[in-house]
């Protein structure tokens, strides 16, 4: 069959011809003509050989099949030369200085192989400013890619070149014109721009330079400045503030931002028998109304009125002239806070938020009959980290309005936004003939300006500045600019023709601050600071007079529903609000994050057909309202019910419903500041109109009281000082054996933990006032992902560390028991918050359990205990089973749902998904892939790099060699972090307080991190 | 003389010789299938690729597709998960302990209430495999040696001792079951003329040739493997329970578990066979061997059963009270009276409440009655999960962290989807494998009865 048949190529095959035989033995053919390929004589001489051509074709091939499969190509660019200063893998950390205008701190910046990552204080600093959420998040906002990049002129790429040409010829044609020059800033205490500012002024003789605070203290340096003929702040110095009164003034946070709480917790230790006395008079919720002893709610117009009633009670016990006669409601409230304060004279102070100069008078009338300026009050080394003036900035509107201002230049402004006739700053922006905006994007008064000049980052930037008369910080650039820009100093020297801003800068520095022989260029550098010796104190002022002030006050009346703005511990004034860190972070008081809300108390809310409600996964919704003061309205306001918030007012936060601010904060709450009218927080006459939707809110904290559970422990001062342990009573259990404490019952056997290491935190609830930067500086330390609104809503917050806040209820089990009140009856009503309720903060993260409910059910065993008091979490090894989360009775563990630094849901607001953003990422620290769980590692790496350290040194760990990012983070030393076999160390004195208590001890867990008991001076 | 019992009723009704049962068992494999069985395949077919859909989008995408959160960790997943294995139980209780408690009205149900056993255990088998962040690592759970260093299971996790109780269980379950359908695949073997058919049920039969040791040893075998799979009926469910049981979750943390756990899946299980098989009898034509008898002896075990579950359901509320522990009161309490009031009152409702209506033999012996509380037990049981798993975690220690849970269309979706799943494979097997074990069941036809002595005297 097949296999017999058989094919011949021709016949001659077939036939098998002598040819075909002959042919059939050579291997072609035809002869292939070897011999003149081969008697190439050039071959010969070819330096290829045979051997060369099998190794190219070897090496070619593998070449072209390795280029197939394409390779993840990653950008790692090696050094050439290593510079002097850095080792990959180590970090250098760098003095310089927060001062945006709004805050200001004295800081270290972390950098890893040249690119800034964190955000640390400079606790060699004598003066260090507030640390808090926002200093700790700028790092983030240098990699933010909605940062301008080049400058632009109405819109058009130039550069910088032409720019410079044409502005400074612009310049001199608007002077010689006689027309304005004004130079448009925030605050700024920079004794180089001030240099700047006189040659800018020498060369061109309308130089005027104005002032501007987004949120103003106009008024307390006005007042001041009648008082003691210099506009200035007064240096306040809580660490000898023994009775404290808040009028209104958020000292704490937001009120000038200065770190307050940094003195103020120093007399707030009960260990020391006594604590300072803090009252506050307040509308809205603050995070200084939640710690302080006494809040007294009074309605935002009445601050005026208080303050009055207390000149008029002190003034009485004074001697001195009362002025009208005004009666609060709170008058009881006043009469103790004044014989509290006319007892502590020289050791109190009396702050109002207020910007109504008469009100700030009255105060400076206050202190002065208190005699605190000079003991408390220091206007000799004043504080002057607030400039803005309203008057100025007023004259200026009119003046660009008529076409009188030739050239305006804006530097870390925007009026557009975050100025109430934004509006009509923009149209008269118009008006102008040169408008340059030296801004870091282009925000919404960028994008009305004829220029926009790339701001540098603070962290590329040569700066300086005197927050306190005498006391000068220096900024150094911690990075190369990323991006074409130049700072405010750079464009000046530019513009004058000047060299660097390295040079002037410390010309400026060598003749006007380090004078012969007293402070070394050097040093500051290297300190971040130079403080000059102190002069002698300013002579006493006279008394002001107020009494026309007073009689003004006496004379208003508290009309309609009233307003209180105010700024958040998160967004501030809403510069950084592009930030997703800050806007992930929950608001302290309301816990809830990506948003701002009119807060209203329950009576408002209900009287007014307003809700809050739940939907069925939890999230929280809240009704809208129209709010309309003075004829401006702001649309679709989100409702938010607040427990504390005084009848008859509602708060509105600054710094959100931002245009023009980037990819992440476009759009997020509503803007505030069109009804700031005259620069008042305070609005009388305020309509407020239910708008038909509901918003939808991100909070993470639904349940907001303790439910009579021993969650966090208090007690009073009183008590405290008879009973150390009062509130903190020991738990026993009865047992076989008898009554036996609850550290003493187990159901296993004891790990040895007297060897080694033993890692401890002590979360001191008194010194925590829930400001929050320890979230922020936990999430830069510990790449923690941004999830975004809608992933928040869903109660999947990533945040390591969380600080719980608990309003007390009106019902308690006493008084259930009292009033025979059933158990279903009882829990449902302590659900709710009173209404004016005491309010408590708790930081809460990992416990570290020693006998943790985690390791034992996690069936892989993913994560385990380390032999120095750690809950380790294996992340490679984690399936993602969430039993550990189930099981954990702190619900800290945190999941990742999704591949946070790939998913398309997050490509706006994770900053890991970013190809800037990525590079704050700490490279000590994994990113979590999904599917894996994650939780507070009580920051391992800087454990495992300080015995590295210790170890290299060849010396044991000393206490205080290194800290956790939260505990370096908190101006208040609410957070210890140390090694308790350590005998010597503060986490082991701190153990053996009184005060300390374990979370939860009950259930046995055995936390390596233990609390320290609350204690209010209610006396 | 003959003596015949005047109280038992006979088990088979209808005068069927053993030719009736041999041809009506084989009936559905040897005809094809109507119009009904595909419709009704094909609504299951659609259920379970939409479920398979829904899986592919959480692997492909993450765990954030569902509702879960930072707080309730497991919930449809979970409660999914203890419904299956739940309902699974009922298989083996009526294989192993009816038979070595010689009860013989178990020959009728047995096949099919082991055929739901294991496809419900695969159902729930998927649960707590694509409840994993890493689905992919899933294998991590087997102790298997390994080449990541000296990495090894943790023994002390229950969720360890759940894939060992599952995975004995499902291999117990499968093995006995298919021990018992030798012969009669056997029987469909010998009657095939189709050649494939022959072929296929050849292979499947193991060359049973019927001969008398070859029965001696089916029976021996049989026993052996009753008795394998007894403890299990009992040691599955304690451990799925000690998930809980073990933790320190207030309302998990509870010793009652076991043993309520346990006898929560009879009477889930119970349910479950007594809705497939109602609808079964009558497609198939078997209401002659599934009669009203059997299904009245369900009611009855369910009617036991649920009320066990009802004593405990009572127990904790006691034992919560009782403890003086604040957390844990509050647990039952927010349980009753808490947000999700609902659930419970529907557990309550349908778990303890309407079993009790079985008291009336009238309703028992109510087929329609019967199939409507087979349904209600069914989500009562799902319910009781859920409170236990959903309501305890979503307000446990720290008031701060409380919040809700609500499923997402992907959860809902994998639910639906394994429901679909296990009606395909029910309705495959129904149309594939001999729905009675035929070859046991002769052994209980009456040969000496009213029929034949009616023969006799003619």
């Amino acid at each position: 069959m097949a296999t017999t048949k058989k094919y011949w190529k021709g016949i001659e095959e077939l036939t098998n011809e002598p040819a075909v035989q002959e042919l059939a033995k050579n291997e072609f053919p035809e002869e292939v003509p070897t011999a003149d390929f081969l008697g190439d004589n050039q071959l010969a001489n070819s330096s290829t050989s045979r051997r060369d051509f099998l190794k190219f074709m070897g090496f070619s091939t593998a070449a072209a099949s390795l280029a197939a499969c394409e390779a993840p190509v990653q950008k790692v660019i090696p050094y050439v030369v290593k510079p002097e200063e850095i080792t990959p893998g180590v970090a250098n950390y760098y003095a310089s200085t927060y001062a945006d205008g709004h805050d200001f701190a004295s800081i270290l910046v972390k950098t890893r192989e040249g690119r800034p990552i964190k955000i640390e204080t400079n606790k060699d600093a004598p003066i260090n400013g507030a640390m808090n959420a926002r200093v700790q998040a700028s790092v983030l906002s240098l990699y933010d890619t909605g940062r301008a990049k080049f400058p632009t002129k109405a819109g058009e790429e130039v550069s910088w070149s032409a720019a410079d040409a044409d502005i400074v010829k612009r310049i001199s044609e608007a002077n010689a014109a006689g027309k304005q020059v004004v130079l448009l800033t925030g605050s700024t205490t920079s004794p180089t721009v001030r240099s700047l500012v006189a040659e800018m002024a020498a060369q061109f003789e309308n130089t005027k330079h104005v002032s501007y605070d987004a949120i103003s203290y106009s008024a307390l340096l006005d007042a001041h400045g009648e008082a003691f003929g210099k506009r200035a702040i007064p240096s306040y110095h809580f660490d000898k503030g023994h009775v404290v009164v808040g009028i209104g003034a958020d000292f704490l946070a937001e009120h000038l931002n200065f770190g307050y709480s940094r003195d103020y917790i120093k007399l707030r230790d009960p260990r020391a028998g006594k604590m300072s006395s803090h009252w506050q008079f307040e509308s809205n919720l603050s995070i200084t109304g939640a710690n302080a002893d006494h809040r007294v709610m009074i309605k935002p117009s009445e601050q005026g009125k208080v303050a009055l009633a207390l000149y008029n009670a002190l003034a009485k016990k004074a001697g001195a002239s009362t002025i009208g006669s005004v009666t609060t409601a709170y008058d009881e409230q006043v009469a103790a806070v004044a014989n509290k304060l006319w007892a502590a004279q020289g050791k109190s102070i009396v702050m109002a938020g207020s910007n109504d100069l008469a009100v700030q008078k009255v105060l400076v009338g206050i202190n002065q009959l208190l005699g605190n300026y000079g003991a408390t009050m220091d206007m000799n080394q004043a504080l002057q980290v607030k400039q803005g003036s309203d008057s100025d900035m007023g004259a200026l509107l009119a003046d660009m309005k008529s076409g009188k201002v030739g050239a305006l230049i804006m530097s870390g402004v925007n009026p557009v936004y975050n100025h109430a006739a934004g509006s009509q700053f923009a149209e008269a922006l118009a008006k102008v003939d040169l408008s340059v905006a030296i801004s870091d994007r282009a925000d919404e008064t960028a994008q009305n300006a004829e220029y926009l000049l790339p701001a540098n980052h603070y962290l590329e930037s040569w700066a300086d500045a005197e927050p306190v008369e005498g006391y000068y910080t220096l900024a150094q650039p911690a990075i190369q600019k990323l991006y074409s820009t130049r700072s405010l100093i750079e464009n000046m020297l530019s513009w004058l023709g000047k060299g660097s801003s390295y040079d002037y800068l410390r010309g400026v520095w060598s003749s006007n601050i380090l004078m012969a022989g007293l402070g070394n260029w050097n040093q500051s550098l290297h300190d971040g600071f130079y403080q000059l010796p102190s002069e002698g104190s300013m002579e006493a002022a006279p008394m002001l007079d107020v009494s026309a002030d007073g009689r003004a006050i006496a004379q208003r009346k508290s009309e309609g529903f009233e307003l209180e703005l105010f700024a958040m511990a998160n967004m501030g004034d809403g510069a950084e609000a592009n930030n997703p860190w800050l806007l992930e972070m929950p608001d302290p008081i309301t816990r809830t994050s990506w948003d701002n809300y009119l807060t209203v108390s329950r009576a408002d809310a209900e009287e007014m057909g307003l809700v809050n409600e739940n939907t069925s996964n939890g999230a929280l919704n809240g009704s809208l309202v129209n709010v309309t003061v003075n004829g401006v309205t702001v649309e679709n306001v989100p409702v938010m019910i607040q427990p504390g918030q005084a009848v008859g007012s509602a708060g509105l936060a600054f710094g959100f419903g931002r245009a023009a601010a980037g990819t992440a904060g476009n759009g997020v709450g509503v803007n505030a500041f069109p009804l700031y009218a005259g620069s008042q927080t305070s609005q009388t006459n305020v309509q407020i109109e239910k708008v038909e939707g509901v918003h939808e809110f991100a909070c993470i904290q639904l349940a907001h009281t303790m439910m009579g559970r021993d969650i966090v422990k208090e007690t009073t001062l009183e008590d405290f000082i008879k009973d150390p342990l009062s509130g903190n009573e020991p738990i026993t259990f009865e047992t076989h054996e008898g009554e036996k404490p609850a550290s003493e019952v187990n159901l296993w056997e004891e790990f040895d933990k007297t060897t080694g290491h033993w890692w401890n935190l002590s979360m001191d609830l008194n010194n925590c006032i829930g400001c929050g930067a320890c979230v922020v500086a936990c999430q830069a330390e510990n790449n923690v992902p941004v999830v975004g609104k809608d992933e928040i809503r869903r109660s999947r917050d990533m945040h390591w560390i969380r600080i719980d806040r608990y309003y007390s209820s009106d019902m308690t089990k006493a008084k259930a028991k009292e009033e025979e009140v059933g158990a279903i009856d009882m829990y449902a009503s302590m659900e709710d918050p009173a209404d004016a309720p005491e309010v408590v903060f708790q930081p809460v993260m990992c416990q570290h359990c020693n006998h943790a409910p985690c390791e034992t059910v996690c069936p892989v065993g993913a994560t385990a205990h380390s032999g120095e008091g750690l809950n380790h979490m294996a992340y490679n090894r984690c399936i993602g089973t969430r039993y550990c989360a189930n099981n954990c009775p702190y619900k800290v563990r945190r999941f990742n749902w999704f591949n946070y630094p790939t998913y398309s849901k997050f490509t706006d607001v994770n900053p890991a998904q970013d190809e800037m953003g990525k590079m704050v990422l700490n490279p000590d620290v994994t990113v979590r892939a999904r599917g894996v769980m994650e939780k507070c590692t009580m920051c391992l790496q800087r454990i495992q790099l300080g015995k590295l350290e210790a170890k290299r040194e060849g010396r044991p760990v000393a206490d205080g060699d290194f800290t956790v990012a939260c505990a370096g983070a908190c101006d208040t030393n609410a957070i210890t972090f140390g090694d308790v076999n350590d005998k010597d160390s503060k986490v082991h004195a701190l153990r053996d307080e009184p005060r300390q208590y374990y979370l939860l001890e009950e259930i046995g867990t055995k936390p390596s991190v233990f609390y320290q008991t609350k204690v209010r001076n209610k006396a | 003389m003959h003596y015949e019992s005047p109280i038992r009723e006979p088990l088979i009704t209808g005068n069927k010789s053993y030719h009736d049962i041999t041809t009506e068992v084989a009936r559905p494999i040897e005809t094809t299938a109507g119009r009904s069985w595909w419709i009704v395949f094909g609504i299951s077919a659609a259920m379970f690729l939409w479920g398979m859909g829904c899986l592919a989008y959480t692997v492909g995408t993450g765990i954030g597709v569902w509702g879960l959160n930072r707080t309730v960790g497991w919930a449809w997943d979970i409660t999914n998960f203890v419904w299956w294995v739940g309902i699974g139980h009922a298989g083996t209780l009526i294989s192993a302990v009816l038979l070595l408690f010689r009860q013989k009205w178990r020959m009728s149900i047995n096949r099919s209430a082991e055929a739901m056993t294991i496809f419900a255990v695969v159902q729930a088998g998927l649960f707590p495999v694509f409840h994993m962040g890493r689905v992919w690592n899933a294998y991590w759970v087997l102790p298997i040696p390994n080449n990541f260093g000296s990495l090894w299971v943790n023994f002390n996790s229950p969720l360890l001792w759940d894939v060992f109780a599952i995975s004995t269980y499902l291999s117990v379950s499968l093995v006995f079951w298919y021990m018992g359908l030798i012969p009669d695949f056997a029987m469909i073997r010998d009657r095939a003329i189709k050649p494939m058919q022959k072929k296929i049920y050849t292979v499947l039969s193991f060359g049973w040739g019927g001969k008398a040791k070859h029965w001696q040893r089916f029976e021996e075998l049989s026993l052996v493997l009753a008795g394998l799979a007894t403890p299990l009926v009992l040691s599955v469910h304690t451990i799925v329970s000690f998930d809980f049981a073990t933790s320190v979750i207030p309302g998990w943390h509870t010793t009652i578990f076991p043993p309520y756990f346990v006898a929560g899946a009879i009477f889930s299980g119970f349910a479950m066979v007594q809705t497939l098989l109602i609808i079964m009898r009558k497609v198939v034509k078997m209401e002659a061997y599934i009669t009203i008898q059997h299904i009245e002896l369900m009611n009855i075990v369910i009617m036991l059963t649920g009320s066990i579950v009802g004593i405990a359901y009572i127990t904790e509320l006691f034992m919560a009270w009782y403890s003086g522990v604040e957390y844990e009161q509050y647990a039952f309490l927010n349980r009753a009276t808490g947000p999700y009031w609902w659930a419970y009152w529907s557990m309550m409702t349908c778990n303890v409440i309407s079993p009790q209506l079985m008291w009336f033999k009238k309703l028992r012996t109510s087929i329609v009655f019967t199939f409507f509380l087979s349904i209600i037990v069914n989500i009562g049981m799902w319910f009781e999960r859920f409170v236990i798993i959903v309501t305890s975690l979503h307000r446990d220690y720290l008031p701060s962290s409380w919040t809700m849970f609500s499923p997402t269309f992907v959860d809902i979706g994998i639910f639906i989807g394994t429901i679909g799943f296990f009606f395909v494979l029910f309705l495959l097997y129904a149309r594939t494998f001999p729905v009675i074990a035929q070859a046991e069941l002769k052994t209980i036809l009456k040969s000496s009865g009213e029929e034949q002595k009616k023969h006799h005297h003619e």
